[in-house]
């Protein structure tokens, strides 16, 4: 097998001393892979995605111990902005710069680390990731609108755009659909299956129909506690824990 | 019907308010009359003159609408080198912690000081100051009077513009933190974009309450009825003018006095007016 982009290995987070939100978390993620954490709500999913950007680093009470390497690295030992770069992030909820047009949005993680392209290298990367995104279509003709004009969906495939931008070799994904419709979600999810030849996804979901649909392998956490991994086929058909039934069957959640 | 009744009681109620204030615009115009009409709309806010001699009496406004735009302006330069780290220091940097409590808490209880205070502060303390720099001769200048109502109006600006920074919601700043920004470029290209209409509105209050400051603008700005002819001499602005004379006026001075509360009462209305006019279309966009 080929080796894994991202190893997590002990992995604890606590927000307060003592506190473990996640607890020893050892799992291995797969290169151009869609692979999805699930669990109950307060499980540490979102807790443990962001921990691979190096996110609690903005908050002084947060404390990741451990290991989390990226290619081999450890991630808690690099510099945020330089993880950050390689590593990108999607919300819940679009969040498209509103005072930046969709060009520019799609553009702000160059302004914002203050790398200048040339025009023809802007319209390049603005036409690349758009059309990544299925979004060049629908946008090609208002690039200069603001990106808060556009629908849920249009503006969550923007702040994905966005994302690619720097060409990112991982995408973490906060339960990126949990506040589109299902039209939205449908496409987004057609695109994430896309995505994964060039970019390896790590989403959290709270949708279990989600997971089943799109991902190749699965996390399942309870309680902080990584409970069961491996491939999602595997996950839902025949789950080793218990815990991992009662929740996958809706006993549980 | 009693929920008749209740709603007669409420609009007779609430059309007080504007009842009131229609009478005092409408005071302010009919006494202000004789001023205009004796001098001409143009002539009295373009004329310098002011003398009360018997016989030759001239009322130009001009010196004291120079005198409260300059002070207004100057205090307002003065204050954003304040006002600006503090909201920042409360809404961001130091958001939520017990240090950004205190000293908004501290920033606040400026506001709440009687401007008399300011003023005896200000006449007592700033002005021996700006004496010894020999800045100005007697010490009391626009300078002075701008330099105490910048402080004035820093919590005005700041406590307002804090919130406005708070508000901006953490998922857009860790959208861009994500993408690699610094905190200072997430503070740039993130929070103030997004809260600037914010930001804007908060110092237009502050203008708003500056336009208007007369107790220490009166003890600090030297009380004469020339044109300023730099910010370090003496001056007065409009409000000062009238708390200054309208006690001795009567005839065609007091018109010429309630002529320029008038004028002052135009002036702020127009600010307030065109700052929630460029709010609005700020927020649109």
């Amino acid at each position: 097998m080929e080796s894994p982009i991202i190893t997590f290995n002990n992995t604890c987070i606590s927000y307060t001393k003592g506190v473990m939100a996640v607890k020893n978390v050892s799992a291995d993620i797969a290169r151009n892979t869609i692979t999805a954490i699930m669990g109950p709500s307060g499980c540490g999913k979102s807790t443990l995605l962001r921990a691979v950007n190096l996110m609690h680093n903005l908050y002084d009470n947060i404390h990741v111990s451990g290991q989390i390497l990226f290619n081999g690295q450890d991630i808690l030992k690099m510099e945020p902005i330089e993880v950050r770069k390689q590593i990108g992030m999607v919300f819940q909820r679009p969040t498209p710069f509103a005072t930046m047009s969709i060009y520019d949005n799609v553009l702000a993680g160059y302004q914002l680390n203050g790398i200048k392209l040339s025009k023809a290298e802007k319209d390049e990367t603005v036409e690349r990731c758009l059309r990544s995104v299925a979004l060049w279509e629908e946008v090609k003709d208002v690039l200069t609108k603001k990106g808060t004009f556009l629908s849920g969906g249009q503006q969550q495939r923007l702040c994905i755009a966005r994302a690619l931008a720097l060409k990112p070799e991982v995408l973490l994904m906060d339960e990126p659909t949990s506040a589109l419709d299902p039209i939205a979600t449908q496409r987004i999810e057609e695109l994430l299956v896309e995505l994964q030849k060039e970019v390896t996804i790590l989403m959290v979901t709270h949708n279990m129909g989600q997971a089943k649909r799109i991902s190749s392998n699965s996390l399942f956490m309870y309680l902080g506690e990584l409970v069961e991994q491996g491939s999602t086929v595997q996950l839902f058909d025949n789950p080793k824990d218990e815990r991992t039934k009662a929740y996958l069957t809706g006993k549980m959640g | 019907m009693r929920d008749k009744l209740f709603h007669i009681i409420l609009l007779v109620v609430s059309m007080f308010v504007p009842l009131v204030c229609g009478g005092i615009i409408y005071s302010l115009v009919t006494d202000a009359y004789m001023a205009f009409e004796h001098f001409g709309l143009v002539n009295f806010l373009t004329s310098t003159d002011w003398s009360y001699t018997p016989g030759n009496e001239q009322y130009g406004a001009l010196p004291f609408i120079t005198g409260t735009l300059l002070t207004t302006l100057l205090a307002l330069l003065f204050c954003i080198p304040f006002s600006m780290p503090v909201s920042l220091f409360v809404g961001e940097y130091f958001k939520g912690t017990k240090l950004a409590a205190t000293l908004s808490t501290v920033v606040d209880l400026l506001a709440g000081i009687p401007s008399i205070i300011y003023g005896i502060w200000g006449f007592f303390t700033l002005r021996p100051i700006i004496m010894a720099l020999n800045i100005s001769p007697q010490g009391s200048s626009i300078l002075t009077a701008s330099l105490v109502l910048a402080i004035m109006i820093v919590p005005y600006a700041s406590s307002l513009s804090a919130e406005f920074i708070k508000m901006v919601p953490n998922d857009l700043k860790e959208s861009a933190y994500s993408l690699g920004a610094t905190h200072a470029e997430v503070v740039r290209k993130v929070v103030f974009p997004v809260a600037g209409s914010g930001i804007f509105s908060s110092y237009i209050l502050a203008i708003g309450r500056a336009l208007g400051e007369t107790m220490t603008v009166t003890m600090l700005i030297g009380n004469t009825n020339h044109m300023p002819h730099s910010i370090v001499s003496t001056g007065n602005s409009m409000a000062s003018v009238i708390a200054n004379q309208f006690g001795e006026a009567d005839g065609l001075r007091l018109s010429a006095l309630i002529a320029i509360g008038l004028v002052l009462f135009v002036i702020t209305a127009l600010v307030n007016g065109v700052g929630k006019l460029l709010i609005k279309r700020a927020r649109i966009d």
